[in-house]
């Protein structure tokens, strides 16, 4: 074992592993984390908390995760290259491992031209490939990225991101091979909608055998409204969602379109187990974590295991 | 090329609000090509800045003067004589210019005309686009000639992100993303292999962030 994380056992075991995200509060308030963690403790094995995604400032991504630590949840800490340097990324993984923390998934960020802070300076001393291979150094080297020696090495295992819709496609494939190559443990990919195209990233995937070298979670995302699935659609950069899924939600009255949602989601999860290859299944309910039993249960995947 | 742009009017207004005799001094170099701050500008800027104070009911007393470059003492001291006739020195060069000329007259203050975009092309008439950022240490021969650091919004050394679709960056359409271009262009030189060499992290300290830089050359020293 790389790491003390609940979620590698599970992997390790060979069950399907089920992940799940937690947005921290736009403010100082612990009990907003509480409470998600409350919903999805147990549920899940471990539970990824993000780093002031589409560049809202929120809660810091670790502070979150100490705390659903000391609930008992295996937290995934996640890192943007975009907010940090060199020196801050390294002094933030020493005091996560340090806290009891196992699991980093390595991000660039999404830009700053997205946020509540658009005038910012972004940082970017590193990409999510560069990030990954430092926390490897860092753990299984000892040594710090110039090569200093550090004193208790971070125990960590490392997570990245993998979006099998953006583009240019050809690529999509090579670069998870690039991932692997620096040291990557885990994948959980953007929201699939689009499974035609999923399978057939895989396809690439398991030809050459990345599969075996890596832990793919598959990514769903429920779409609470038709709303929300054009915007999806339209205005998230790298994501692919087919007008069948707009028309599906479309063909059921209004008020059971956030149900539908759900089933669509639920089934999605039941095509992933599937595919060879996919080792789990990674459900962002965005702000909707209240709905993520359900899911987990309607999909046949709770109890889950004991580690 | 470096690349610049007049500042809007209502700022160079205010910036020589509180001065009656002033030096618009253009520059040769960059600026020029750029259509920014060379002698054809010089010439419209006086002229608006001169209409302007007369509507307001004031009066402006305008040198207009174009140097060749602001960026070499030889071509500075040219204005020497003139300069004790004035109180303010309007600079249409970059902003290496601009600090120059304020080097090397102390006692009279130097104002900036032109905002300084970036190092860059022109792609056609009117329309100019950046391709270096200057960090110091090229990268250029692992990138297929394109560079990631001005090209890639992120900067991203092993890019693309996720955030690209249909060519474009996430940050808007209008901006081609640099790692597409990275990789048509690995793909025309049959490279495409080289997709997978993995970049390290980069040695920053050659740029900005080494502090302020200097190209020291003993052979060509005097």
């Amino acid at each position: 074992m790389k790491s003390a994380s609940r979620l590698e056992k599970v992997l390790e075991k060979g069950e399907f592993a089920v992940t799940s995200e937690c947005g921290p509060p736009r403010g100082a308030d612990a009990e907003v984390i509480r409470k998600k963690g409350e919903l999805l403790k147990d549920v899940v094995d471990a539970v990824n908390v993000t780093d002031n995604q589409t560049s809202v400032v929120r809660m810091s991504s670790a502070a979150s995760c100490f705390i659903l630590k000391g609930m008992g949840l295996d937290p995934v800490l996640q890192m943007v290259t975009r907010d940090r340097n060199r020196i801050a990324i390294q002094s933030d993984i020493l005091g996560a491992a340090a806290v009891g923390i196992n699991n980093i998934l390595c991000l660039s960020g999404d830009h700053q031209v997205f946020g509540d802070h658009p005038k910012a300076k972004n940082v970017y001393d590193m990409d999510s490939i560069q990030l990954i291979h430092s926390v490897k150094t860092m753990r299984d080297e000892g040594r710090f990225i110039e090569g200093e020696e550090i004193k208790g090495s971070p125990k960590l295992f490392i997570g990245a991101a993998c979006n099998p819709f953006a583009d240019p496609f050809e690529i999509r494939v090579p670069r998870l091979a690039k991932k692997v190559n620096a040291g990557v443990d885990f994948i959980q990919t953007q929201c699939i909608y689009n499974l035609e195209k999923f399978e057939e990233w895989m396809q690439g995937v398991r030809d050459r055998g990345l599969h075996e070298k890596v832990y793919i979670l598959a990514g769903v995302t429920p779409m609470k409204s038709v709303g929300m699935a054009k915007y999806m659609k339209n205005m998230v950069p790298g994501m692919d969602v087919p007008d069948e899924i707009i028309e599906r939600l479309k063909g059921v009255p209004k008020e059971q379109r956030a149900e539908e949602g759900i089933k669509i989601c639920v089934e999605t999860i039941q095509k992933l187990r599937e595919i060879e290859g996919v080792s789990g299944v990674h459900i962002m309910a965005i702000e909707w974590e209240e709905k993520v039993p359900e899911i987990v249960k309607a999909a046949g995947l709770y109890p889950r295991p004991q580690v | 090329m470096i690349v610049g742009e007049r500042k809007p009017m209502e700022e160079i207004e205010a910036m020589i609000d509180p001065f009656e005799k002033i030096i618009v001094l253009g520059c040769r170099e960059c600026v020029t090509v750029c259509s920014a701050g060379g002698e054809k500008e010089v010439g419209i800027l006086s002229s608006a800045l001169r209409l302007s104070r007369k509507q307001n009911g004031r009066s402006i007393d305008i040198k207009e003067f174009t140097l060749e470059r602001q960026c070499d003492h030889e071509y500075i001291e040219q204005i020497r004589s003139m300069v004790p006739n004035y109180e303010a020195i309007l600079s249409m060069a970059c902003g290496a210019g601009v600090q120059f000329v304020a080097e090397s007259y102390p006692e009279i203050p130097v104002l900036p005309a032109i905002n300084t975009n970036f190092i860059g092309v022109t792609e056609e008439q009117g329309y100019w686009t950046e391709r270096c950022q200057a960090c110091g240490n090229c990268v250029l021969h692992l990138t297929g000639g394109i560079c990631p650091i001005s090209r890639c919004s992120k900067s991203l050394l092993n890019g693309p992100c996720g955030g690209s679709s249909n060519g474009k960056c996430e940050v808007n359409a209008e901006i081609v993303c640099g790692w597409q271009l990275i990789i048509e262009r690995l793909k025309s030189l049959g490279q495409l292999e080289r997709y997978e060499e993995y970049i390290p992290v980069k040695d920053w300290s050659t740029s900005r962030d080494g502090g302020p830089r200097k190209v020291v050359r003993e052979d060509l020293r005097l």
